[in-house]
């Protein structure tokens, strides 16, 4: 019998913590097959953040390292520097990346540090369950956004794909989405290329994947994905926002 | 055995790092301790190694956690409120077991404080290191060369123990210059089986993890780490007497103070009074049991530290009220006078003279 | 030997630090204990510069030098600070082409030297501190022409050897020929 499916031997066999619905399991998948289709699994190092995927050093079956909040740029930089032929990437949400672990992000991005970057971006905290993230909308109701969030006084979400754009050493920045089985597959291609960039040794790599938060939306799963469409893409426009990868030296 | 060369305590600990096998050094600029960076990002680019200057202190010492969970020898140096940013690195690197060089080239606190000379991070560096039940190696140099051959001892034992090892210098070692000659470069490592290097398809994966969500799991990684402390605690400690003997007044003083105060016991003993030093070389374990073994001909013991009297709670402990233990100190940057130090002898000697 | 606890001070720039280097190194050439400690910090940038420097047969106790019994100083705020810090019986070397001042003090051994003009006079306008560490080995004699020599071949660069020569000038004219 031909084998249509088969999981991906760089996912673990235990079962996910995550709640229905929830697309982590969807973007966990593409990683390790975007890995294992590298045949990049016997050199990889993972890095787990704090936030809903901190366990996903359970999940991969390469070598993990658990981070402290919002520092997996850092120890990745560290594992990259120890292990300049291993493939190393870290896979983080929006408060540990964009809000406590914003200078950590920048700066391994600006320089150029060879290492891929997998930023879950859902718009909430959802393990501490539900609070404002740094890429919350303006007017969305968190759990400390009661009346939805007040530019005023919460300031604006953060655009990181356009952001780290700006910075010389990013090889390739992307914003994709798992809403669509056709956004799945471009998401699993952008995945794929940043982990070849980082091969090639051409710099920074950050895949952006936008996701959804079910339970702390206070939504059904299909009620998410639309409600990702409807708010987040208008905000957080899909594509390519720096693509330094056909210089043959990448960003350097 | 080099031969011996004139050097700052700063540059020659960058270069026993680099002798004992440090290629991955993450730091941030900051005084007393910059020559410790500087020379490595003058050295490490010729020798293929990695000087790294992070974006903050945190940065680094999380490079630290990521180049150490690679089974590389790692390490980062700052001064004392550099340190108290990097103390959250710190208890991570404790709870995921894993060994590196943690540099203080301490100067006056708290707060921005100043930039001289100071012991005032005694408390942290053996209690508060970052948040949790745990402890890390602290030794404690009072000279260049001592400098030079604790950095290599601390490797050793903060890989034997899969610890980190932390140096306790001071804006005073750090910047002077004495003789010191080096060990031969280290060239055959320790095995490092739990590393996550990239597992090749020829084993499990490793994890380096400090999370245990079960309170029975973390109970046990947590006692389980404490029974490897008791054997650092029988094993390790370290110390050096002088003069300790026969005193009826012994100075117990670390690093810098142990040279102010060694110059006291010398005029005290030229005037009749039988004073000793005890100098703490490993300040966690803390030896206690060297200073218990005086408690039966001493009169007192004094702590002579650079601050308002931190130390001197070891020394309590470790006498248990037997005999008093009193303190003298100077804090804020000021290095205090072998005259003051005798003094304070004086005064504990009191109605004895 | 004598031990020696030697301040230099003066402003950053005249190679004061340089001095004392010399001299710690000079000591280590005939095996004694030395250390050499700067003060270090914002006053240094523009301001004044010191270090101390010992010399000893025994391990040094404290590097830091609170009662010299050799100073050398080469400009103002350094001799107010340092001049009664000079323990009787001891040695003072200053440049009196930058000190105005004159001490009243008797119970030191004073050597006014106008090193900063004699090495204008000399062309090596840049080497009024080795003509004052020339001076205080005069003085005080605490190593030999050999060991002092060799600490110079130490201390300079081995791009800069050329410059050996004109040290050792240097000192020799600190030392009066």
């Amino acid at each position: 019998m031909a084998t249509v499916y088969k999981k991906s031997a760089l996912l673990s066999d235990v079962p996910l913590h995550y709640c229905p619905g929830c697309t982590h399991g969807i973007i966990h998948k593409l990683v390790a097959e975007s890995l294992e289709e590298l045949d990049a699994g016997g050199k990889a190092v993972g890095v787990a953040p704090v936030g809903c995927s901190v366990l996903a050093y359970n999940y991969f079956t390469c070598d993990m390292v658990e981070a402290p909040h919002g520092r997996a740029p850092a120890i990745a930089t560290g594992l990259k520097r120890a292990l300049p032929d291993g493939m190393i990437f870290t896979y983080q949400g929006d408060g540990d990346l964009a809000a406590i672990g914003t200078a950590e992000t920048v700066h391994a991005a600006t320089r150029g540090e060879n290492i891929t970057v997998i930023f879950v971006n859902n718009a909430i905290y959802g393990m501490t369950g539900g609070q404002m993230a740094p890429t919350t909308l303006p007017g969305q109701v968190t759990q400390t956004t009661p009346y939805g969030r007040d530019v005023t006084t919460a300031g604006f979400p953060v655009r990181v794909c356009e952001m780290l754009s700006t910075l010389s050493g990013v090889a390739y920045a992307e914003r994709v989405s798992v809403d669509t089985v056709p956004n799945i597959r471009k998401a699993k291609a952008a995945i794929k290329k940043a982990f070849e960039t980082q091969a090639a040794k051409k710099g920074f790599s950050i895949v952006e994947v936008l996701s959804t938060c079910p339970t702390n939306w206070g939504l059904s799963p299909t009620e998410a994905l639309e409600w990702l469409r409807q708010n987040m893409m208008p905000y957080y426009p899909l594509g390519v926002y720096q693509d330094r990868t056909a210089n043959e030296k990448g960003v350097f | 055995m080099s031969e011996r060369v004139l050097m700052k305590g700063n540059e020659a600990m960058a270069e026993a790092a680099i002798r004992a096998g440090c290629r991955h050094f993450f730091g941030y600029p900051i005084t007393p301790q910059t020559e410790v960076a500087a020379y490595m990002s003058k050295k490490m680019p010729k020798i293929g190694g990695t000087y790294l200057q992070a974006e903050s202190e945190i940065a680094a010492i999380n490079m630290v956690l990521g180049a150490a969970s690679a089974g590389v020898r790692a390490m980062t140096s700052s001064s004392s409120p550099g340190i108290s940013l990097k103390t959250e690195g710190i208890s991570y690197i404790a709870g995921s077991d894993l060994p590196c060089l943690i540099v203080n080239v301490e100067r006056g606190g708290p707060g921005l404080g100043g930039i001289q000379p100071a012991q005032s991070d005694y408390w942290q560096a053996t209690r508060a290191l970052g948040h949790g039940d745990f402890h890390v190696l602290v030794f404690a140099p009072s000279t260049v060369q001592e400098v030079v051959d604790l950095v290599f001892l601390a490797y050793d034992l903060a890989e034997k123990y899969r610890m980190p090892a932390l140096l306790l210098s001071d804006g005073l070692l750090g910047q002077m210059m004495e003789p010191v000659s080096f060990p031969d470069p280290v060239e055959k490592f320790a095995e490092k089986p739990w590393a996550a290097n990239g597992h090749q398809n020829k084993r499990p994966h490793n994890i380096i993890n400090s999370l245990y969500l079960k309170p029975d799991e973390l109970e046990r990684t947590v006692v389980e780490r404490f029974a490897r402390y008791a054997e650092i605690e029988a094993a390790e400690q370290r110390y050096q007497e002088y003069l300790c003997d026969d005193a009826d007044y012994i100075i117990v003083a670390f690093g810098a103070t142990s040279r102010v105060s060694q110059s006291a016991v010398d005029t005290l003993r030229a005037q009749g009074i039988k004073a000793g030093l005890l100098r703490p070389v490993t300040l966690w374990p803390f030896p206690k049991d060297a200073i218990r073994a005086h408690i039966p001909h001493v009169k007192s013991f004094l702590s002579v530290e650079m601050n308002m009297g931190q130390m001197v709670d070891d020394v309590r402990l470790a006498v248990e009220g037997k005999v008093p233990v009193e303190f003298f100190g100077r804090t804020g940057g000021v290095i205090p006078r072998p005259s003051e130090v005798v003094e304070a002898v004086m005064k504990v000697a009191g109605g004895d003279r | 030997m004598k031990d020696w606890n030697f301040v230099f001070a003066g402003f950053g720039g005249q190679g004061i630090l340089f001095a004392g280097k010399v001299t710690a190194y000079a000591g280590m050439m005939e095996d004694r204990e030395v250390s050499w400690l700067p003060s270090y910090g914002p006053e240094m940038r523009g301001g004044t510069a010191n270090c101390s420097v010992c010399l000893s047969s025994r391990p040094i106790g404290s590097p830091l030098v609170l009662e010299p019994n050799a100073l050398v100083v080469m400009n103002n705020p350094s001799y107010d600070k340092f001049i009664d810090t000079v323990a009787p019986g001891g040695v003072a070397v200053i440049d009196s082409a930058l000190v105005d001042r004159k001490t009243g003090r008797e119970d030191i051994t004073v050597r006014y030297v106008p090193a900063t003009r004699l090495a204008q006079e000399n062309g090596i306008a840049k080497l009024a501190n080795l003509i004052m560490l020339g001076a205080l080995w005069k003085a005080t004699g605490f190593a030999s022409a050999e060991a002092l020599q060799a600490a110079i071949q130490k201390v300079v660069p081995p791009s800069k050897q050329e410059l050996v020569e004109l040290n050792w000038k240097a000192i020799r004219i600190g030392a009066g020929g």
